[in-house]
């Protein structure tokens, strides 16, 4: 009898540590949230999204160069990555499921999801920046194409992966050949897969500072093309979080909730996106 | 036969597009490490071998080792792993065995949630709210409790080596705990029942046929957080406070790879300076490679066990 009560006693500590863990995770989302929401909602008004930054001590001004500039290298980086993704994860799914080559490049992908982005950076302004002279806005969008590659590779192959074999064998019987059973239909069944996968990477990318420290470097201006230092919405948080200016953490805040709600909003929708396609089909 | 063949070319074309656009993957990982070799040279040439373990970072002088961020990169990285190992453990037991079946799915895309919040947001966090927590209630409590060890000695400043690793604690418990959840969930379910059926408590069928069963996912999952914390760069640089010096002290401020790249790459004016810092880079790469590589091993062997 004392064996079985020592046995519930251990079983039921453990239990206890293991729900105050969770409930501890909870609680760490719901502070840091509570906290950018908070603080962030204070800073954001027309001025945020519509004026340009001030010098310190000067009031007002907002942040639409960097709003601007975020968007812009993301979208440059998306159209970089997508198509290139796209083409690298169908070989993986479709021609490299069980080669040498496709494991090894499989095996590179994953190590490049993971690895750390200033790297990336660094290697960015060894190729481009250095040689150029020149900080860039271009220079910022191919860092953050790098490293949306390997994700977009990685997410269309799973989806492609998904694609049931007896609909392969469909079109393959139909006479379709290997290219346009790919195209028309392999594509097709996986797009809102494939989709989701982007925007996720989109959402990722978006909050990344450090690969556009050294490249994208920051600009207090407006911009006039994206062949010079762009300002961008992580490095400005940087920076103005960094300052010694109650102005500038105020700014630094409503960025951070501007980020932060953004990526938030994409994974929650395309959450709910997944989930109810699981339903119907 | 004429349709035959153009048959085949598509084919054959749209393998070679594929394919190019997949060694593109290669290129780029291989233009990497031999872009950060060669223009390391100038700091490899100089320097050699006792860049990693030299302790000056002197700009003046262009004396350059790349001990303290080195040390700084490995304790940071341990001190999270050691607090976020058992945390993200609990929670992917809570999540895949002990939740009510209702909670298990919001609850599970919270903490996945928590995973999505760019590491900048974190690291702001950390510089105004939890490293004034820490300088005036955490680091005097651990004074006067633990004060007698070294590790809990010096001014509280609240920014240094400790909230540093806080910090970065939070950032990779989603990572690990949603990873080693799948790992638990893959358990098949009749091994659980029949450990059930014998009588055993929920933690003895944890102890002794999940963890066993799972261990190769459980472990990669812990060097997929451990390759996280190693490279991460914003949540560490607010709060870890930039200083060159080594201490016993935890509170004390120091520096890690990724910190250093972050403040000093685009002040670095010399040649000798800037090769430094990207040698520094190289290194991180390369330590990252060997813990991802280790993660990506046992992930794949976890999942190979489960077919």
């Amino acid at each position: 009898m004392t064996r079985l009560t020592r046995r519930k006693l251990t079983n039921s500590i453990v239990l206890t540590l293991s729900s105050l863990a969770a409930v501890a995770g909870l609680f760490m989302l719901t502070w840091i949230l509570g906290d950018v929401a908070w603080k962030g909602f204070a800073a954001i008004n027309w001025d945020f999204f519509s004026k340009l930054p001030t010098p310190p001590g000067v009031k007002g001004g907002g942040l639409v160069n960097a709003i601007v500039g975020t968007l812009l290298m993301t979208g440059v980086a998306t159209c970089i990555a997508v198509p290139f993704g796209m083409m690298s994860g169908t070989y993986l799914a479709e021609f490299g499921k069980n080669n040498k080559f496709g494991n090894v490049l499989r095996f590179l992908a994953d190590i490049l999801v993971s690895a750390p982005s200033i790297v990336i950076g660094v290697f960015v302004y060894l190729i481009l920046v250095k040689p150029m002279h020149q900080f860039s806005g271009w220079a910022g969008a191919i860092s953050l194409a790098i490293i949306m590659l390997p994700v977009v590779s990685r997410t269309t192959e799973e989806m492609l992966l998904l694609v049931p074999a007896e609909i392969r064998e469909a079109a393959l019987a139909l006479g379709s050949p290997y290219w346009k059973m790919t195209i028309n239909v392999i594509y097709r069944s996986a797009s809102s897969g494939i989709l989701t996968g982007v925007m996720l990477a989109v959402a990722r990318v978006a909050g990344e500072t450090a690969p556009l420290l050294f490249t994208a470097l920051n600009s207090p201006y407006w911009m006039h093309g994206m062949n010079e230092p762009m300002a961008n919405l992580t490095v400005v948080l940087f920076n103005y979080a960094m300052s010694p200016y109650d102005d500038w953490h105020r700014m630094a805040w409503g960025a951070a909730f501007l980020i932060t709600m953004t990526v938030l909003a994409v994974n929650i929708f395309t959450r709910m996106v997944l989930r109810t396609k699981g339903r119907t089909s | 036969m004429k349709m035959k063949q153009t048959k085949i070319w598509g084919d054959l074309i749209f393998r070679g597009l594929t394919a190019s656009f997949a060694s593109g993957i290669a290129v780029i990982f291989v233009a990497i490490l031999l872009v950060l070799w060669n223009q390391s040279q100038p700091s490899l040439e100089k320097f050699g071998f006792s860049f990693l373990f030299n302790t000056s970072w002197n700009p003046v002088k262009d004396n350059f080792g790349a001990l303290i961020p080195i040390v700084g990169t490995l304790l940071s990285t341990f001190l999270a792993l050691l607090f976020a190992i058992p945390i993200s453990l609990g929670i992917a037991l809570f999540l895949a065995e002990l939740a009510p079946h209702w909670l298990r799915a919001p609850f599970g895309t919270a903490i996945e949630l928590l995973a999505a919040i760019p590491s900048i947001v974190y690291g702001m966090w950390g510089l105004f709210v939890l490293g004034p927590l820490m300088a005036d209630y955490v680091q005097p409590f651990l004074k006067t409790t633990l004060g007698f060890l070294p590790l809990f000695s010096g001014p509280s400043m609240g920014i240094g080596m400790l909230t540093a690793s806080l910090v970065l604690t939070l950032m990779i418990i989603p990572f690990i705990s949603s990873v080693a959840r799948d790992v638990f969930l893959m358990v098949p379910q009749p091994l659980k029942e029949a450990a059930y059926g014998l009588g055993g408590t929920t933690w003895e069928v944890v102890r002794d046929i999940m963890i066993p069963y799972g261990r190769k996912g459980i472990a990669g999952a812990i060097f997929l957080g451990m390759g996280r914390a190693l490279g991460e760069t914003m949540a560490v640089t607010f709060v870890i406070g930039n200083a060159y010096h080594l201490s016993w002290s935890l509170f004390s401020p120091g520096n890690s790879i990724a910190s250093t790249l972050a403040n000093e790459f685009t002040e670095a004016d010399g040649t000798v300076y800037l090769s430094s810092l990207i040698e520094l880079g190289l290194v991180l790469f390369l330590i990252t490679l060997i813990i991802l590589s280790l993660a990506q091993y046992w992930l794949r062997r976890s999942q190979a066990g489960r077919a």
